[in-house]
């Protein structure tokens, strides 16, 4: 089983296209990673399907780092 | 045929253009929800002429104006269909009225069925679209949403709001492939324009290069087009199809 870090990077690297070694806990996605606006929603409606979850529009404005998606969701899931 | 396989949910769909638009698509292949507000009837006579002719087609009740509604409506298409490849935002009312005498509730009535409306089914199908990398939306505005038109500033306002919307619409959506266009009928023959006096007809008609009604499967073929792999390369645009009512 993998953990929730592994989990949430995997989605990031396939959705992003980006390299394994760019998916840090501060990285942010628009300003570090490359994503647009319509990218992050995109990445918020992954996340939701990998850990079968409704993540809110409030919510979702509030993540824009990696280390902000994992933390959210295990918070969410413990 | 064009739109085999493809499922199009069109909203308003028991009557009038609605009717014509799914009984077109579906003609071209499409699997339809045919949605209505409150022609439960109307609807199932849409639903049983499309089966007639070997396609395949449900009717869903739903209020275009209710985000819950609205939901309700794309699951039904989803759980169905399994896919969404194609809205047209066509559900839309008349309240009309002189600006001076036009009351709270006939501007907001319109103005929630004929814009938000349109807002509500976008937001609700732009999620499947998105991770299908593929859709189409199509929005029915009016002429009279480009020119104006003196006793419907609800209507105007309402039709012109939806010219707008799918601007911005086909903007931030181009990028994942999903098109958005409107088209803006002029006088065609419904129930809606059945009830205009005659003499109102007759001023219309004078103002028609084209000196006829339009028919409401003139905007179904328009809509069909847009809906097609023949409009690829076509987004943010407004159709007019009014006999050359408007040309600008």
């Amino acid at each position: 089983m993998s953990t929730v870090i592994e989990r949430v990077s995997k989605v990031i690297i396939d959705r992003l296209g980006v390299d394994e070694s760019e998916v840090k806990a501060e990285a942010s996605f628009r300003d570090d990673l490359g994503a647009d606006s319509l990218d992050v929603v995109e990445l918020v409606m992954e996340l939701e399907d990998e850990f079968d979850m409704e993540i809110s529009d409030e919510d979702a404005e509030k993540i824009a780092t990696v280390g902000d998606a994992i933390s959210y969701i295990e918070k969410k899931i413990s | 045929m064009g739109l085999t396989g493809k499922c199009a949910v069109v909203t308003g769909a028991s009557r009038g253009i609605g009717r014509a638009i799914a009984l077109e698509l579906a003609s071209q292949g499409a699997k339809i929800v045919v949605n209505y507000s409150g022609s439960a009837q109307h609807a199932q006579n849409v639903v049983e002429e499309i089966q007639a002719h070997g396609g395949q087609a449900i009717a869903v009740q739903a209020n275009v104006a209710d985000t819950d509604s609205v939901q309700q409506l794309m699951k039904t298409a989803m759980d169905t269909f399994g896919s969404i490849d194609i809205l047209v935002n066509n559900a839309g009312i008349t309240r009309d009225n002189l600006l001076m005498r036009m009351k709270d509730d006939e501007w907001d009535d319109v103005i929630n069925t004929n814009l938000k409306g349109v807002f509500l089914c976008t937001k609700a199908v732009t999620r499947q679209m998105m991770k299908q990398r593929a859709g189409r939306i199509i929005n029915i505005s009016s002429i009279v949403g480009v020119a104006g038109n003196a006793g419907q500033a609800n209507y105007v306002a309402a039709k012109a709001g939806v010219i707008g919307l799918t601007k911005t619409t086909a903007q931030e959506l181009a990028s994942r492939n999903i098109l958005v266009n409107a088209v803006a009928p002029g006088f065609i023959t419904t129930e809606m324009t059945d009830g205009l006096p005659a003499d109102l007809k007759d001023a219309m008609l004078k103002q028609i290069p084209l000196a006829k009604l339009g028919q409401p499967e003139d905007v179904a073929k328009a809509v069909a087009f847009f809906a097609s792999n023949n409009a690829n390369y076509i987004t943010g645009q407004t159709l007019h199809i009014d006999g050359g009512m408007v040309m600008v």
